[in-house]
């Protein structure tokens, strides 16, 4: 890697997300995390629950965990994140890499000799296949990657081992956001011969091999022993056992039948575990690069009023909600766009201000009394379209039905399995949605993503069309100094809450238990990394 | 927005756009060869789904069923026997006890009760009997015995009001005239009376249990029918639920025929009743 050729503005980048890792937290209750150092010993299946089930395998279409969760094992990405050292990155499939002075070029050097689970050989064509398919997805292709990959401007392939991304744009984050978890390198050939087989379909070149997934109970994997990183995985194999029931995952986790869950667990529950396992399990944690939020759609009346938006987002008392619900769901800080503590984020002092987060809240509902009456809907009723994780979805969930009933709206909460509440979501069939902003890194390009326009970005449930924002966030994206782009995330932010297509409502707290047992597993403020499961192993 | 090209497109494949009676003769041709369509949401065969839950379903009910029937008659008949003793009022303690307790709080009672005592939970995925059945029947065994006891409950105390009534009868006075021994009384000329309306409700909580264990299935992670009915139901999968549906009406309609086989076996007046 050319670390010279890396320009002011990637360097001040990665000082802000290694300041933001920082202030993450990662905390323990145990002296002795999962990634601590001791000789891996070789051997042994791995069972730990995963609490939804994935509504298909394909991760370029994906934003829930469940997919990666299940599927991660399998497959490999051109870079990852080192979370020894969150957040630098290191190669995966990238023996080495080379970026330009100017940003424009990104060209990767690929490890030689890696095949397929089914025995082809990987060349950069798979790689160039694969990030076409994120960056441009052919017709009946679903890809939540797109706006991510905006700025590439051609990929070239000079030779099998390498790989030349040329930008349109420089893009400070890139390099980062080549290390996505969710850019899994998929083989050409299967692409070609069918582009949505990822969906159903696994072939990839990761640690593991699949094994079996039976629909409502579990996955499977074995060692993959052609994996390309010498000596990995440790384990023979790992069983993800699919568990919605945080009671029944509870128990399991108490009798030793999963000896993790890595998505997260609600502040009552880790008590739980601490109190009646004592030092047989392992708590640790951290901030979550997660934002919980309560999107509008758009496209139906009354939520195309930006009156009746801005009144259901002021009638929220967040303060009051990050204290109560931080005893009892994964909840905890009440921010803007930007995760709260995260070099880009609003401060505290500024976000008191901002309407939505300031501590009167009888003044900010009868504002929105007084909207909703100016609006014509003083009796809005409507439907709460949510997920049926009870963390922290349920929750978060009663809590807004009763911050709404205070200005005598009238919801009813209706909760969904994931996969319907994510159909649900993409297709627009529902009035108002608890969403989530599924982040890996503090980077405000990735973040706000999700605030672009709908024909830019499907992940915006809420498919309202804005240009300035569109306009903000390009200029943002594009703009190397700090301050200046600071100033320009904070007019990006303040257009998105005055117009309140989506807003945030609290961000999350991640608490993951492990059993003593389990190694080399690595802590993040994301839940979406390190899910390989390529250096864990079982001291037992 | 999706477009009404795209819609009808849509109901072509889907065979919509056809007249009812068309789709409804296909429909019954596909289920009289097992070929139900495939699932709206995971695009696999109907009848894959099912069967993948269908062999765990089915176990758990004969397993509760054996436990229900071995508790119930002897409880019921002493109970009977014993009528308005200190052993009654037992017996009808713990079947009251069965009534009022959901099957799902006793399956909990049970797991933490493994917990506490044992530090030991049942396997949370499930192994086929055939391949191992240590493992299948360590992980069963709690759901049938949580459900098994409320069905129990049921069935003892229909045995326990038959054999009460059965008593009564004149045949029954006239076995004893004869000198008949009091147990060969009860085992030959009440019991057989008595068991024809506990048969009935064996038969109908058997059925019941084809799709209606979805809370206790949670409860033990349990990857069952009634768990994919509901998924089924949550997920619009209209092919799913029909075929769910049609499923357990064919379960209620063998099982009522099974018990009246029986009522045959067990009672000469109907099976002799056309001569």
């Amino acid at each position: 890697m050319n670390q010279n050729h890396l320009s002011f503005g990637r360097r001040q980048f990665l000082q802000t997300t290694a300041l933001a890792a920082a202030t993450a937290g990662l905390g323990l209750y145990d002296a002795s995390p999962a990634s601590a150092q001791a000789a891996p010993k070789r051997g042994g299946n791995f069972t730990f629950a995963i609490s939804a089930e994935t509504p298909h395998y394909d991760a370029h279409g994906s934003d829930t965990f469940a997919t990666l969760h299940f599927g991660a094992p399998f497959y490999s990405t051109l870079l990852q994140f080192n979370l020894a050292d969150y957040p630098k990155v290191k190669g995966d499939l990238a023996a080495s890499w080379d970026v330009a002075a100017d940003l424009m070029t990104y060209t990767f050097k690929l490890t030689p000799n890696v095949t397929f689970h089914d025995g082809t050989a990987l060349t950069s064509a798979d790689v160039k296949a694969t990030y076409d398919r994120m960056r441009n997805p052919p017709t009946g292709v679903v890809s939540t990657r797109q706006a991510t990959f905006i700025d590439i401007d051609a990929i070239e392939t000079p030779d099998p081992l390498t790989v030349v991304f040329k930008m349109k744009n420089p893009n400070p984050a890139m390099l980062e956001h080549f290390a996505s978890p969710w850019n899994w390198i998929y083989a050409a050939k299967d692409l070609a011969a069918n582009p949505n087989g990822p969906r159903t379909a696994i072939n990839g070149t990761g640690p593991f091999r699949f094994g079996e997934h039976v629909r409502g109970s579990h996955i499977t994997g074995a060692r993959n022993d052609k994996y390309f990183r010498q000596g990995r995985p440790y384990l023979d194999g790992f069983r993800g056992v699919f568990m919605t029931q945080p009671a029944a995952m509870m128990n399991a986790l108490q009798g030793g039948q999963v000896l993790a869950e890595f998505r997260g667990i609600s502040p009552a529950e880790r008590d739980r575990l601490v109190q009646v396992m004592g030092d047989r399990v392992r708590i640790e944690e951290s901030s979550w690069t997660l934002n919980l939020m309560v999107v509008f759609n758009t496209e139906k009346k009354p939520f195309d009023d930006v009156r009746v938006r801005r009144a259901l987002h002021l009638a929220i008392d967040r303060r009051a909600g990050a204290q109560g619900l931080a005893r009892t769901a994964t909840l905890r800080d009440a921010g803007g766009l930007i995760r709260p503590g995260s070099p880009f984020a609003m401060k505290d002092e500024d976000l008191l201000k901002v309407p939505g987060f300031g501590r009167d809240i009888a003044a900010a509902r009868n504002e929105a009394r007084r909207l909703l009456r100016e609006a014509g809907v003083p009796n809005l009723t409507f439907v709460l379209h949510n997920r049926n994780l009870a963390q922290p979805y349920t929750p978060a969930g009663i809590f807004l039905v009763d911050q709404w009933r205070q200005i005598g709206v009238n919801v009813e909460h209706r909760q969904s399995e994931t996969s319907p509440y994510l159909a649900g979501m993409s297709s627009g069939n529902f009035d108002v949605a608890v969403d989530f902003s599924n982040l890996f890194m503090d980077e405000p390009s990735l973040a706000l993503a999700k605030y672009l326009s709908f024909n830019k970005a499907p992940e915006n449930r809420s498919r309202a069309i804005d240009a300035e924002m569109d306009r903000l966030y390009a200029a943002q994206s594009r703009e190397r100094d700090f301050q200046k782009r600071f100033d320009l995330i904070r007019q990006f932010e303040k257009r998105a809450l005055d117009q309140a297509y989506q807003v945030p409502l609290l961000w999350w707290h991640r608490i993951v238990p492990t059993h003593r047992t389990v190694m080399g597993w690595q802590m993040s403020p994301s839940h979406n990394l390190g899910q390989d499961l390529a250096d864990v192993w079982l001291n037992t | 927005m999706v477009t009404q090209e795209t819609i009808d497109a849509e109901r072509a494949r889907l065979g919509l756009d056809r007249p009812l009676g068309v789709q409804f003769a296909d429909w019954m041709v596909g289920l009289v060869t097992l070929d139900l369509g495939k699932s709206m949401w995971t695009d696999r065969p109907v009848t894959e789904e099912i069967g993948l839950r269908l062999e765990l379903t089915m176990q758990v009910a004969i397993m509760a069923t054996i436990f229900a029937v071995l508790i119930a008659i002897p409880l019921g008949t002493i109970s009977a026997l014993f009528k308005d003793t200190w052993v009654d009022y037992a017996v009808r303690l713990i079947t009251i006890a069965g009534l009022a307790v959901p099957s799902f709080w006793l399956g909990m009672i049970i797991i933490l009760a493994l917990l506490y005592w044992f530090n030991w939970l049942p396997p949370i995925t499930y192994t086929p009997i055939y391949v191992d059945p240590v493992a299948n029947i360590s992980q069963l065994i709690w759901p049938a015995l949580a459900v098994g006891y409320r069905y129990s409950a049921v069935v003892a105390r229909m045995v326990r009001s038959s054999i009460v009534e059965v008593m009564k009868e004149d045949y029954i006075r006239t076995a004893r005239a004869k000198g008949v021994f009091e147990k060969l009384v009860v085992a030959r000329h009440a019991m057989r009376n008595a068991l024809l309306p506990a048969i009935t409700v064996i038969g109908l909580e058997f059925a019941f249990l084809i799709g209606g264990l979805v809370v206790t299935e949670q409860v033990f992670n349990l990857n069952g029918l009634g768990k994919l009915f509901v998924q089924a139901v949550s997920r619009n999968d209209f092919t799913l639920i029909q075929a769910i549906v049609m499923l357990i009406a064919v379960v209620f309609i063998v099982t009522n025929l099974i018990v009246d086989l029986l009522y045959a076996l067990f009672d000469p007046r109907i099976r002799l009743g056309g001569k």
